[in-house]
């Protein structure tokens, strides 16, 4: 019990060291500015140990501790408190969140080296930690929302942290504008809520009950702002473009941590998917197997080692909205938890690779790098089979349990969603081979070599995590189910599906998406390994132009969207100032023929208004005494 | 029913901070013109006197008062019922605050260059305006305020402003004049129907008024009207804003951060005070059409900011977004509505002066406002940068700084009362997003050509001008409590007032309900 309010030393440390670097970070210089940061942030990550162990230490259904700090918004009914919830799901994130950042921090010391504000990123850095932490850790809507746009502000700073750029400035503004879009069913939701429960403390809203119209309207609210923080279609188009950020924010804001935000608030809600209208959770996993399957046809024709990995994000974050909206809350966090691990590392590799090319980013002028960067090339390997869902490693458990969920809800979407898995597990191994075999492709000139010993660290970390991670929550007996049993109370309201089918069935699935893998990495070996099928025959222009979805929604924003404003801006100076010009003009041209008017008119009009004043004041001056 | 408390103080620091700044003009006109460099100090120090008076008046509010406080009542034109008669409560504390605040902030900020004196002095008679208006509980002497307002701005615009500034200045006049011309009508008309009604003297007494009720209903309804438009020019609504941004993109930088921190509020403030407390059933008849107002207000002037290429004028139609939030607020007619809107006059005030502070400093290094001519300042200019983007983000509604606390609750409100209206205003927040943040990029972010590589960072004078604003940013986003723990007592009793007289009463009860 005592334990567990210690979760203020979890948000307290990023938050003071981010003031510190703001104050006094160009002092520290580098690279001291970096391992405070990293100190804190790991700080943090004890705290959430302590955190966790505290709550351990509870009776598992009494695993729901509030930490009241101070009332925030006190107005009429609303009554929001700075307050905190800690309880199986948001420890569960904590932990991951800070963990993985301490781990994406330490390898910023070098990947940042001799930036000229080296600082100011770690600042930032911490900045976004802490509001994420704020995100998942508060007891109730509105401060899940200050950390919401909190970490939307800080992936806005760091998007465009080398702003001189102008792309790198667009796409800033682009993640935020599009994110605007998501949070404006956030603040819907939030009304919805509050006028429905009275109050937006999750406590209330959870337990509480509202009209099916209302539950639906509320999820509904809350599944835009969700697709904007999560890259769900059609609000994805600012997830690739982020990309222009440094590596490591690609790698914790925009793959393991925020974007990953909009399932852990469909997941909080999780009570409300029982009162709201059916269609609901279909709509959610209709989104998440759109968005999965697109993202995956166009990773599968991206040049920019970046870029395919973005898709490759939103491709997951499709798989986890699909467990979402079948009600396999446990199975979209356990995903949620893995990718952070191997989409962190497979994101840090990026790095490293981009590293030692000299900036280089397209994979078509990489190739045989795996005799320059063994580490490197290892650990992305790691990475590469753990999200094509390769047994043993930690992606084929949680993707398997998403499909076998699917498969129990419904035998279209499990099909379609099987094909995405195809899809994953070709990009990837298309990624690897392109990056790290065949032979060099690359222009002369560049050396490629080895990151430093404190990058290569944090990717060494992550690949055990990403091999290891499965026994979380494995699928043999009920026992072995750790994260299931973890999370049971907090999806108590809305009895978690277990997979309502014979043992033999489980087994049958999980070899399907086995073969689903192999299937994916043996055709990527095929076309660019033995070369047995050219590339282009797969590499659609469509998948290439991103189905040309982004690109139409760009020319309309520049095109008539922006006429539209154009002419209500001509519009108002022409119509309506204009009608005021107009106005005065006749007036004058009445007061000319009157003669009366002269062009000190009005000065004459104010001077006579401020001597009448005056002489009132005098008056009253001589009439008050006090 | 808003009853006055009696609290007469020993020491009436309301009538002091109200005359302050009047002191100060005269000490201004006394100061030899050999010696010049004096007027500024002297200026400041009786501004910053002011800001002290209102700093220890917030402190020492007593925080469950719904009534009027600090009450200063002195017979003035007794044969007309006229009295010098101020008082505060809590929704007109923070603007009597905020406007101590800035004038001080804004008459340190930025030389006007020329004629120091008249520019000082104009200075302090506009604050001697603004405080008065804040506080007059006289329904005449409010209107002397509000007219006396006008001198001032008029010869700030006029003669320390930029481009066309004459015009603007004239521009700005006629229009506030037309407005005040009715509202003029409509005291003496409230006025002299409530001595008739009531059979008892004749006063301009607010409170009396306000509690008597006395009007029939559609007469009400027509003075409300008058006022209103008075008001509807000051906020500005549509379609009476387009001396607006001409006003403030041709003023010197003191003369747009006071026009846009202080008295835009004039406009909203009256409609409280003047709109709601006075004509309550009126003010509910005619909700629908000010929130139809104030949603248009903010798509509209969202849009029109998006086109802007003068960053001053960018930011006069971001106020025009801003000010139809807080109207959208007041005329939710419910608690968190309207402790939104107050909230957001103030929030407005602190975010909007900061901007067009840094806008003013930009213009001092770079002779420009053109968004065309500036970019890639971030480079040259961290600092100064940095400033922008958190007072950027304020003004964006960002969670954690101020201006959300007041958007939040006035979306709450109006969505509570009129849903989808609400919907409306709240796709606001995604365009308020897209100007400000498309204009930042524009002048900070890219490469850095020419004079803008080389512009200079925040000097620490300029910083320290900031500095108490930037302080009140961050507060009050994270601990707005203090605020809205003094407005709210007086919030409830307005709403409740409104609540109890708002349906259709006297000789015309046959109206069609009016509640919206």
């Amino acid at each position: 019990m005592v334990l567990a309010e210690l979760v203020w030393l979890v948000l307290l440390a990023p938050l003071a060291a981010a003031v510190a670097l703001a104050a006094a970070g160009r002092r520290l210089g580098e690279p001291r500015a970096g391992w405070l940061g990293t100190a804190a942030v790991a700080a943090s990550f004890a705290a959430s140990l302590l955190v966790l162990a505290g709550l351990l230490s509870l009776d598992s259904q009494h695993r729901a501790v509030e930490v009241r700090l101070f009332s925030w918004v006190p107005a009429g009914n609303l009554a929001v408190d700075a307050a905190f919830l800690v309880d199986p799901l948001s420890v569960t994130m904590i932990l991951f969140v800070t963990g993985v950042s301490a781990l994406i921090h330490l390898y910023s010391i070098g990947y940042m080296a001799g930036d000229e504000n080296y600082s100011r990123f770690f600042c930032y850095l911490n900045l976004f930690v802490f509001s994420m932490l704020v995100l998942v850790l508060g007891n109730n809507m509105l401060l899940t929302f200050l950390g919401w746009e909190g970490v939307g502000a800080c992936s806005y700073l760091l998007i465009s942290f080398w702003f001189s750029d102008e792309a790198n400035a667009v796409a800033g503004k682009k993640a935020f504008v599009t994110n605007r879009v998501g949070d404006f069913g956030f603040l819907l939701a939030m009304f919805f809520a509050f006028g429905a429960y009275g109050t937006l403390d999750y406590a209330g809203i959870l337990d509480g009950h509202a009209s099916q119209s209302t539950a639906t309207a509320i999820l509904a609210c809350l599944m835009l702002g969700a697709a904007g923080k999560s890259a769900q279609f059609p609000l994805y188009v600012w997830l690739p473009d982020a990309m222009a950020g440094p590596t490591p924010v690609s790698a914790l804001i925009h793959a393991a941590t925020m974007v990953t935000s909009g399932v852990y608030l469909l997941v909080r809600f999780n009570p409300l998917f029982e009162q709201a209208s059916p269609w609901m959770g279909e709509l959610v996993a209709a989104v998440g197997l759109a968005t999965a399957a697109v993202a995956a046809t166009i990773a599968l024709a991206a040049n920019d080692i970046k870029k395919v990995l973005a898709y490759s994000t939103i491709s997951q974050l499709g798989f986890m909205f699909v467990a979402v909206g079948v009600g396999a809350w446990t199975a979209a966090i356990f995903h949620m938890v893995t990718h952070a691990f191997f989409k962190a590392l497979l994101f840090l590799g990026a790095g490293s690779v981009i590293h030692g090319m000299a900036g280089e980013q397209d994979i078509r002028r990489y190739g045989g790098l795996a005799r320059a960067m063994p580490y490197t090339a290892t650990t992305f390997a790691v990475g590469t089979f753990a999200i094509a869902g390769v047994p043993p490693l930690a992606g084929f458990w949680s993707k398997d349990e998403i499909l076998a969920h699917t498969w129990g809800a419904n035998k279209l979407l499990w099909a379609l969603l099987l094909l995405a898995a195809v899809l994953t597990a070709f990009y990837m191994s298309r990624l690897l081979i392109l990056t790290f075999g065949g032979s060099p492709r690359w222009s002369a000139g560049v050396t490629p070599h080895e990151s430093p010993w404190l990058m290569r660290l944090p990717l060494l970390a992550l690949a055990g995590l990403a091999a290891t991670a499965g026994v979380l929550n494995l699928p043999f007996t009920h026992d072995t189910e750790f994260l299931g049993q973890w999370l049971a109370p907090v999806f108590a309201g809305a009895h978690a599906k277990a997979l309502g089918y014979a043992g033999g069935t489980k087994w049958i699935l999980g070899g399907v998406a086995i073969l689903a893998a192999a299937a994916g990495i043996w055709a990527a070996v095929s076309v660019y390994a033995r070369r047995r099928v050219a590339a282009e025959k797969v590499e659609r222009p469509l998948f290439a132009e991103a189905w040309g979805f982004d690109e139409a929604i760009g020319d309309f924003v520049g095109g008539p969207g922006r006429r539209a404003f154009a002419s209500v801006a001509r519009f108002d100076a022409a119509v309506v100032d204009g009608a005021v010009r107009g106005v005065a003009a006749a007036v004058r041209r009445t007061g000319e023929r009157l003669r009366t008017a002269q062009s000190g008119f009005v000065r004459r009009y104010a001077l006579g208004v401020a001597a009448g004043a005056v002489v009132l004041l005098a008056y009253f001056a001589s009439r008050v005494v006090w | 029913m808003i009853v006055a408390s009696a609290s007469t103080q020993a020491f009436p620091v309301l009538g002091m901070l109200v005359l302050l700044p009047l002191l100060g003009a005269a000490a201004v006109l006394l100061v030899p013109r050999s010696r010049v460099e004096l007027v500024r100090p002297v200026a400041v120090l009786f501004m910053s006197g002011a800001a002290a008076a209102a700093g220890w008046m917030i402190a020492s509010y007593p925080v469950a008062s719904g009534g009027f406080e600090m009450i200063v009542d002195q017979p003035w034109v007794a044969a007309w019922g006229i009295s010098w008669k101020l008082g505060v409560d809590g929704i007109s504390l923070f603007l009597l605050g905020l406007t101590a605040l800035l004038f001080p902030l804004g008459a340190l900020a930025v030389d006007p260059g020329h004629g120091h004196k008249a520019y000082y002095m104009w200075l302090l008679l506009l604050e001697f305006g603004c405080l008065g208006v804040f506080s007059a509980l006289d329904l005449l002497l409010f209107f002397l305020f509000f007219e006396v307002v006008l001198v001032p701005m008029y010869f700030l615009i006029g003669q320390w402003g930029h481009g066309a500034a004459r015009d603007s200045a004239v521009k700005f006049f006629l229009f506030t004049m037309f407005g005040s011309a009715l509202m003029l009508v409509g005291i003496l008309a409230t006025a002299f129907l409530h001595a008739a009604a009531t059979g008892g003297p004749l006063t301009f007494d607010v409170v009396e008024i306000a509690g008597a009720q006395s009007l029939a209903t559609t007469t009400a309804r027509w003075i409300f009207l008058a006022f209103a438009l008075g008001f509807a020019v000051k906020v500005p609504l549509i379609p009476v804003h387009t001396w607006l941004p001409d006003a403030h993109t041709d003023a010197p930088t003191a003369g747009s951060v006071i026009l846009a921190g202080v008295m835009l509020k004039l406009g909203t403030y009256g409609f409280v005070r003047f709109g709601l407390y006075l004509f309550p059933e009126a003010s509910r008849f005619f909700a629908p059409l000010m929130l139809t107002l104030g949603v248009v207000g903010i798509l509209y002037g969202a849009v029109v900011a998006t086109m802007q290429s003068d960053l001053k004028r960018l930011i006069a139609y971001s106020s025009v977004a801003h000010l139809g939030f807080i109207v959208l607020g007041i005329f939710a007619l419910n608690t968190e509505g309207l402790s939104g809107g107050l909230l957001q006059m103030v929030n407005h005030g602190l975010s909007t002066g900061a901007l067009f502070l840094l806008v003013g400093y930009l213009y001092e290094r770079r002779h420009t406002r053109a968004i065309a001519d500036l970019g890639g300042l971030a480079r040259p200019a961290p600092v100064f940068a940095l400033t922008f983007m958190v007072v950027m983000l304020s003004s964006v509604g960002l969670p954690g700084l101020n201006g959300f606390v007041g958007e939040f609750l006035v979306l709450l409100g109006a969505f509570e009362a009129h849903r989808w209206w609400a919907v409306l205003a709240t796709a606001g927040v995604i365009l308020a997003a897209v100007y400000l943040l498309w204009a930042y990029q524009r002048v900070f972010h890219g490469p850095a050509r020419g004079d803008n590589a080389t512009m200079a960072d925040l000097r620490w004078r300029e910083g320290l001008v900031l500095a108490p604003l930037l302080a009140l940013i961050v507060f009050l986003g994270v601990y707005p409590r203090p605020v809205l723990d003094r407005m709210e007592p007086s919030v409830d009793a307005l709403v409740a007032h409104v609540e109890l007289h708002g349906a259709p009463a006297g000789s015309d009860v046959a109206e069609p309900e009016a509640a919206p």
